[in-house]
């Protein structure tokens, strides 16, 4: 009874996960090739809402998810665009179309809020399904979830496996380097920003058409971009630990409403904006992780030395700096 | 006379991008393009009642794009105005709840607005410390601070600050009238909010064109290391251009209190904080275009209040004119300077 109970738990934090999951991987690329796309949370809103508006007039789903990375990858080539051929800030940038890309979909989206629309149905995997206990956490879901852990495993091993990954991450690292060695960083950058958007969206049609169903202000979805940025950096620009701090962090929202009815008396509110004392606090753990007093002074502590090294990333050296040849 | 002929040139060539691409939205959404613009035109400046109201959104904007011109100054990117205006707004409310403000109303609303300055400040300082001492973005530790006082203010308001009774989205019990801020009988507007907002403008550009301060601040933001070299401290002053930011919006925070809605509602900061970022970039961190800009985004906002009630449009309306403004402008200015620069332009 209590295996089911767990299963069942777990099944709802991986299914819970999954947007956050597409859009960190998403970010993860877009950040490795050197451009940061801050417009992670408005991106994620105008999509949910491009994809519940087409799956709701055409009843098409999967023209849905297309249209809603199509507008993923749109904002974020908006983003590279600026930084890599006009020399603005990618920060800048991206935090007013953050801004514009939420209103617009408030405002697109205005008489389509409250609609009973389409959903993504569960697709059970035959046979892996039965695996005991982590059958039913990964493969009883739905089409999502199978393609956000198959992109987990993917977007790692295109990175660190393949010479185009190599080429990926020379980019972020030393746009110089790699333009010297014959690859164009600008075309590179403004390519994988792209990429990275196409996820984007689609985290956020798995918000309004799996995760949160339906459209609204505020939909619920709001809050996850920044998530996603943070967990991008608490992954250490690592598709894989980053997509475990998504799970992480679905498992502590999973836990906080459990926490909820244990604790009557708190408002829900409280809870609601839970995860971002918690986002500082991340960042400030890994902030001095990196520090060399810590680390030396973690030298004599065998675990201790073991989690602050899992811990450490190192971020792309090229972030947020726009190459430029002279 | 050229560079002004180019000026014009290239606003012009910005406003045409802008109304191309709204009416593209508008032509989307379904909505006459034209009965919008006719709207947001007579709603924000048809009558003196509503340019009294632009100017009570003009207020907050001020402030909150004055203390930002300190932080974009030493490259700071203070995102976190929002949570300052709040915890400025909690501040000045705890002050006009204590039993003894009823008796003496003048100077506990003197000191109501003090406290928000301080509430704001503390805000922005713990941000601040967060950068300089942990280490932490300023982006994410604004941002993620926000979202606390977002919390905050709602758990005051269902919990120890609820109305008897019902504890509602709709905020705290109204102030006696007492301890309004005085205002002018039709318009609604309080002299004492405008003058504070003219008070902080006049102070920031003193502070920034003729003081060393703003001397140091652009020093320590262009070039942190140099900066160092000659002795300046950059935590020092990065904390000090948070303290002015803080303060400034938690000041505005204290006004939406005592002087517009007497009270201490979910959202109290309406998103002014982020406006406030998009006003000061599009004014190109000028000190003396702000308030123009400011003054024109206040415009758009209440022209669009009513667009929901006259064509059943979302008021968002406005935040989608003025993000595209901001890139529209962005983009005609890199096009001007094309060639001209190398490598990233920073915040200056």
């Amino acid at each position: 009874m209590m295996e089911l109970n767990l299963s069942i738990l777990f099944a709802g934090v991986v299914a819970g996960a999954t947007p956050i999951v597409l859009a960190t991987l998403g970010e993860t690329i877009t950040e490795k090739a050197g451009i940061i796309n801050l417009s992670l949370d408005g991106t994620i809103l105008l999509s949910a809402m491009t994809a519940f508006v087409v799956a709701f007039e055409t009843h098409n789903i999967l023209l849905g998810f297309v249209l809603a990375a199509v507008v993923g990858g749109i904002v974020a080539a908006t983003v590279a665009f600026f930084s890599i051929y006009l020399h603005q800030s990618q920060v800048a940038v991206g935090f007013v179309l953050t801004l514009m890309t939420r209103d617009l979909a408030y405002f697109l989206g205005n008489s389509y809020s409250r609609l009973q629309g389409p959903q993504i149905v569960p697709l059970p995997v035959p046979f892996l399904k039965d695996i005991p206990f982590l059958g039913q956490i990964f493969f009883n879901q739905n089409l999502l979830v199978y393609f956000s852990l198959a992109m987990i495993a993917g977007c790692w091993w295109y990175m660190y496996k393949t010479p185009l990954g190599l080429q990926l991450r020379s980019v972020g690292e030393n746009p110089r380097a790699s333009y010297a060695r014959g690859i164009n960083p600008k075309t590179r950058q403004m390519m994988y920003s792209i990429c990275g958007g196409l996820l984007v969206g689609i985290a956020g049609a798995t918000y309004s058409l799996s995760v949160k169903p339906g459209w609204g202000r505020p939909q619920g979805a709001e809050g996850a971009g920044w998530i996603a940025l943070v967990l991008v950096i608490f992954g250490g620009w690592n598709p894989i630990k980053a997509a475990m701090g998504a799970y992480l962090f679905s498992f502590l929202q999973v836990f906080g409403i459990y926490c909820q009815g244990w604790l009557p008396t708190v408002p829900a509110q409280v809870f609601q904006v839970a995860p971002f004392p918690l986002m500082i606090f991340t960042l400030l753990v890994m902030s001095f992780a990196q520090k060399e007093s810590v680390l030396n002074w973690a030298e004599g502590h065998g675990r201790l030395k073991s989690i602050l090294a899992f811990l450490s990333g190192s971020v792309p050296s090229a972030l947020g700096k726009p190459f430029s040849r002279d | 006379m050229k560079i002004f002929f180019r000026h014009v040139f290239e606003s012009g060539l910005t406003l045409l991008v802008l109304f191309l691409f709204t009416t593209i939205i508008l032509l989307v959404s379904g909505a006459p393009p034209f009965a919008v613009y006719f709207y947001i035109f007579k709603g924000s400046l048809g009558s003196w009642i509503k340019l009294s109201q632009v100017i009570q959104v003009w207020i907050p904007l001020t402030l909150c794009g004055c203390g930002l011109l300190y932080t974009f100054r030493i490259g700071l990117w203070n995102i976190g105005v929002e949570g300052q205006i709040m915890m400025g707004a909690v501040f000045t409310t705890a002050v006009l709840r204590m039993d003894a403000a009823k008796g003496m109303p003048m100077l506990f609303m003197g000191l109501s607005c003090l406290a928000g300055i301080v509430g704001g400040a503390i805000w922005a300082i713990i941000a601040g410390v967060l950068k300089t001492k942990g280490g932490v973005n300023e982006i994410f530790a604004g941002l993620g601070l926000n979202f606390v006082g977002q919390g905050i203010i709602l758990w005051l308001i269902f919990g120890p600050w609820r109305r008897p009774g019902i504890a509602s989205m709709s905020g705290t019990e109204l102030f006696p009238q007492k301890l309004w801020l005085p205002f002018f009988p039709v318009l609604r507007l309080s002299p004492v909010g405008l003058a504070l907002a003219l008070t902080a403008l006049i102070l920031t550009m003193l502070l920034l064109r003729y003081a060393h301060m703003g001397l140091n601040l652009r020093a320590i933001g262009n070039n942190r290391d140099a900066a160092y070299l000659f002795g300046l401290k950059p935590d020092r002053y990065m904390i000090i251009a948070m303290m002015f930011a803080g303060g400034f919006a938690g000041l505005a925070g204290g006004i939406q209190v005592a002087g517009v809605y007497h009270r201490l509602l979910p959202s109290i900061s309406s998103n002014y904080g982020y406006l406030a970022l998009l006003v000061v970039m599009l004014a190109n961190y000028n000190v003396w275009i702000t308030p123009l800009v400011a003054f024109f985004f206040a415009c758009l906002n209440v022209g669009s209040i009513q667009l929901p009630m006259m064509l059943e449009l979302d008021s968002s309306l406005s935040g989608v004119i003025q993000g595209s403004m901001v890139l529209a402008t962005l983009a005609v200015y890199s096009w001007r300077i094309r060639g001209k620069t190398s490598g990233g332009t920073a915040a200056t």
